[in-house]
């Protein structure tokens, strides 16, 4: 039997998974957990993805969080400017933390509220609208609730998705690609009718009208729905080497283990 | 001898040679390598009515807060560690100023057809998405080859000045931008009608070499004027002299909690001399002493 792990931990090897199978494209994790998630897929099973030291270089061993020990070995530059080119080249996978999602798999950086005049205003689009329509994008979060997964559409539109009404005709929007939503209660995919989104697994504990209560929008329960799979002692002593310090501890409120009783 | 010319002057005689109502491209990003002291010389100034177009950092929360800025073209505004600037977000949620708000990539290609003198840059970015709300008067067009594609024709983003930071420059506007990323630094210079770079060193002529040339990102007649302005992206990050000055950041989105905050902020701190700010914040060995932020 492994070892007991954390839903952090969890969490991570969920991230992880979404960039299996992604091909030699920029792996960008935004936030401590995708990004851990994104080191070990690079670490195990995707050992082709691009990765960036978090500012300006490629590198090819994913950089451990917190402070340095050594300097990094660089493969090459990355600066924001080819960023916007790999993005519009549609050679990427990011995964951020949006402030709403709604049922299209659109999402919102910019604020709550009318976009004239936001009740809670944010930092802006950030690459949103840009990498939503060129390449591969999932998303964590934290704190699965309806604040976050809306029941309408969220309010001002930054990532684009599968909502039909927004794509006029001539519009290509087939580089929309979007995969998985990890939160701190399942995994959700885009594979329902249409791009409906689908529970894909549960974490230890949870049930799925737990996690339809949380969410502002009617979600697709595939037949046999599972658990979802955990770290093995391999995938937890690499999680721990990208980690030296603990950080992922951090994420959630007192750190909890996998398995909710 | 060689007949030479002179670009050097003060921020005070760039900022008298601004009108209100300019279109102002500010280089840099986020909190990094933000020409601050050029900032804060039209802090100290009457301008007003400003659009000004950037990757914001603190110098977007200050001139709001200032009331300088009319209209605001966009991707973020954002101090990293301070992910919210208080000022801008007030601002915005007030509604203060006409928000142009867009897509990082599509700021740069607005940019880049003011450079190219083109009218507009064909892209797939920003369809489907509110920027087409944000900004009522982008309009589509349609690719006139077989595929027949409707797209994004993002308008030229022409500046009437742009004003960005260098470590170092010469007195006949040649730059040397150090750091691991010259951002778009050389897009605000190729849009903008007149360029004012300040730099942390001027001096006669830069000699550099092969490698280092590469740092010059900007041709020197896009460049209208050089300032030397030691510590002048202080309080952003400026490698490989400085890092960001966290405690300073902290301080600046305080004041927006308090009563009368920014008009304090603005006597106590912004003040009205460079070098008087500069020994308020501990003088430039102190500056050139803040670590460089690690991600």
């Amino acid at each position: 039997m492994t070892q007991e792990f954390t839903l952090a931990e969890l969490v991570i090897v969920a991230c992880a998974d979404a960039f299996r199978g992604n091909g030699e494209i920029l792996a960008s994790g935004v936030g401590t957990l995708p990004r851990i998630g994104a080191g070990l897929a690079k670490l195990t099973h995707s050992p082709e993805l691009l990765m960036t030291d978090s500012e300006a270089f490629l590198i090819e061993d994913p950089i451990p969080l917190g402070p340095r020990t050594g300097t990094p070995a660089l493969s090459g530059c990355m600066s924001y400017a080819r960023v916007f080119d790999i993005v519009w080249s549609g050679r990427r996978h990011a995964m951020i933390g949006p402030l709403q999602i709604d049922r299209f798999g659109q999402t919102n950086l910019s604020g709550v509220g009318p976009y004239a005049q936001p009740k809670i205003a944010m930092l802006g689009m950030r690459g949103l609208p840009g990498n939503s329509a060129n390449h591969i994008n999932s998303m964590f979060v934290p704190n699965h609730s309806k604040r976050i997964f809306v029941e309408g559409e969220v309010d001002i539109v930054g990532g684009v998705g599968y909502n039909p009404a927004r794509w006029l005709p001539g519009m290509n929007q087939t580089a929309v690609d979007l995969r998985r939503i990890v939160t701190d209660l399942c995994i959700m995919d885009f594979e329902g009718p249409d791009h409906a989104i689908r529970v894909r697994s549960l974490h230890p504990g949870v049930t799925f009208d737990q996690v339809q209560d949380a969410t502002g929008f009617p979600l697709i329960r595939p037949e046999g729905l599972g658990e979802t799979p955990g770290p093995d002692d391999a995938a937890l002593a690499v999680i721990a080497s990208l980690d030296p310090k603990g950080m992922r501890a951090s994420v959630f409120k007192d750190n909890p283990p996998a398995r909710r009783s | 001898m060689t007949t030479t010319f002179d670009k050097r002057l003060t921020a005070e005689a760039m900022v008298a040679s601004l009108a209100d109502g300019m279109t102002i491209g500010i280089g840099g990003w986020g909190p990094r390598r933000k020409p601050m002291a050029l900032v804060r010389a039209i802090l100290r100034s009457g301008l007003k009515d400003l659009t000004v177009v950037a990757y914001g950092g603190p110098e977007v929360g200050m001139l709001l807060a200032a009331g300088k800025i009319k209209t605001l073209i966009y991707g973020f505004v954002s101090m990293d560690v301070i992910p919210a600037d208080p000022f801008f977000r007030h601002a915005r949620q007030t509604g203060a100023f006409e928000a142009r708000e867009l897509d990082e990539g599509l700021l740069q290609w607005g940019l880049r057809a003011a450079a190219m003198r083109v009218p507009f840059l064909p892209t797939r970015t920003g369809l489907g998405s509110d920027v087409l709300t944000a900004n009522p008067d982008f309009r589509t067009v349609t690719s006139p080859y077989d595929d027949g594609e409707v797209l994004l024709a993002m308008p030229a983003i022409k500046l009437d000045v742009a004003l960005l930071h260098a470590t170092k420059a010469d007195r006949l506007g040649n730059t040397l931008t150090m750091g691991p990323d010259p951002f778009f630094d050389d897009l605000f210079a190729r849009a903008a009608t007149r360029t004012f770079v300040s730099a942390d060193e001027v001096v006669e002529r830069l000699d550099l070499d092969a490698a280092t040339a590469k740092d010059n990102f900007y041709e020197r007649c896009f460049v209208t004027g050089v300032v030397e302005t030691t510590c002048g992206a202080h309080p952003t990050t400026n490698p490989p002299r400085h890092g960001w000055d966290f405690k300073a950041m902290k301080a600046y989105a305080a004041a927006a909690g308090e009563e009368g905050g920014w008009n304090a902020y603005r006597r106590d701190v912004i003040g009205t001399d460079e070098a008087d700010y500069i020994d308020r914040m501990g003088g430039v060995a102190t500056i050139n002493a803040l670590p460089l932020p690690i991600f």
